[in-house]
């Protein structure tokens, strides 16, 4: 058969662009302050605050799950919306606490959510597992394979602290944040800029099941990271690929009213923001301060948390971007719910 | 060539610029960490910033050997002749 007698496949229609219509978070119920941090690890309050900017953090309760967490951010997020799980086209959990390998976590999320049909799969970049997760959304949509998707940033990161390590178990923390993205005629998320720097992959890394044969007292597997390297990769890299993303929205630095990047460390932050140049008409995130550094959480949860205390407000531009292990990174301008 | 007095100014710059501390300050017999109280980041922001100021590298295993700014006068002086 000659190919001009061959049937054609055609294409989905797409929506022209899409947006977050909704976001809802949870934080893990248990406060843990600096100065009961510092009852299992040789530090000071103020050693910890000058750090990292971080007071106070959050720890999931053991009935607290990554499934538990996401399910109740993902039902918020829809319920603002008066939508259900039957609304749902696809959830994509963006996540490295759930420990098993298959099922998916979002398939377990899915299920609960009574999404019973939606595509469901789980997305590991770390850090920026919401900003690469949001730009698969945003081209699901787009291609037509999707209209409604549930994005959810979730880590039980307590469970992976390195109590040993007096200069990374402090700063993390257990939460979900979700965003509903839907079809939308004028652009709600921007291009986003992503890639690794995967010749620095061993910079942060968590421990496969083998290795937690070797500290039986901490049963998972523990997170390392070399924070040095890390602030100089973000310093320099990450603050490149920042003002990369302003510009492929087709924005300035002065267009923009809020800055989200990844609740890491404010130290990063303030680099971050010194290096960008930022105009000081622009909100920057600081929800680390006392909610500790939640990977792929951090940028949901404080979207939701930043809209609900005023500091941000609907239809604002924000620049987000999230950056962790591999080194992976992703950033995009997005329209705020 | 920038000689020693220029390479402490520029250095007193970069360290003011980044942590505060008055300019005057910074002389060459004072440790970064204990006298000019510069933490570790601001550290890694410092050599960073002398890199770029001074067209030069400096490699991890050399910036932790920089505990002086005498140090890193030297440091600058040696990478650049």
């Amino acid at each position: 058969m000659s190919l001009s007698t061959r049937p054609q496949i055609v294409q989905a229609q797409g929506s022209p662009s899409s947006r977050i219509l909704a976001t809802g978070h949870v934080r893990g119920s248990r406060v843990v302050s600096n100065e009961e941090m510092c009852t299992m690890i040789d530090s000071t309050p103020e050693w910890i605050e000058q750090r990292t900017g971080i007071k106070e953090r959050r720890w999931a309760t053991e009935e607290e799950t990554p499934r538990s967490m996401a399910v109740e951010a993902g039902r918020k997020a829809l319920a603002k919306l008066g939508l259900s799980g039957s609304d749902v086209d696809a959830v994509i959990c963006a996540t490295v606490s759930h420990h098993r390998p298959s099922p998916s976590l979002a398939t377990y999320v899915a299920h609960d959510l009574g999404a019973f049909t939606a595509a469901a799969f789980d997305t590991n970049a770390a850090c920026a597992g919401f900003c690469y997760s949001l730009n698969l959304a945003d081209a699901m949509i787009r291609n037509g394979s999707a209209a409604t998707v549930l994005v959810i940033g979730v880590e039980k990161l307590s469970e992976m602290i390195n109590i040993a390590d007096r200069g990374t178990a402090f700063l993390f923390s257990d939460g979900a944040g979700a965003a509903v993205v839907g079809r939308s005629e004028s652009v709600g998320v921007g291009p986003a800029v992503w890639g690794t720097a995967s010749d620095q992959v061993e910079t942060i890394e968590i421990e496969d099941w083998s290795q937690v044969a070797g500290h039986p007292e901490q049963n998972h597997p523990l997170i390392a990271m070399d924070g040095r390297a890390v602030y100089k990769w973000a310093m320099t890299t990450v603050t490149a690929k920042a003002a990369e993303a302003i510009e492929k929205a087709g924005i300035t630095p002065a267009d923009l009213d809020v800055f989200i990047p990844h609740q890491a460390n404010d130290r990063i932050t303030d680099a971050l923001l010194r290096h960008l140049k930022l105009p000081e008409s622009v909100t920057v995130c600081h929800d680390i301060a006392d909610m500790g550094n939640t990977s792929a959480a951090s940028i949901p949860i404080a979207i939701d948390r930043m809209l609900e205390r005023g500091q941000a407000h609907s239809g604002d531009l924000a620049l987000i971007i999230g950056f962790g292990a591999g080194l992976v990174y992703a950033g995009q301008v997005i329209v705020l719910p | 060539m920038a000689d020693n007095a220029q390479i402490l100014s520029d250095i007193a710059d970069i360290v003011n610029d980044i942590t505060g501390v008055d300019q005057a300050e910074v002389t060459p017999e004072k440790s970064f960490i204990d006298d000019l109280d510069v933490d570790s980041l601001s550290m890694v922001e410092i050599v960073y910033a002398c890199e770029e100021k001074f067209g030069i590298e400096i490699p991890d295993d050399k910036s932790k050997d920089l505990k002086t700014v005498g140090d890193a006068i030297n440091f600058v002086t040696a990478a650049k002749a």
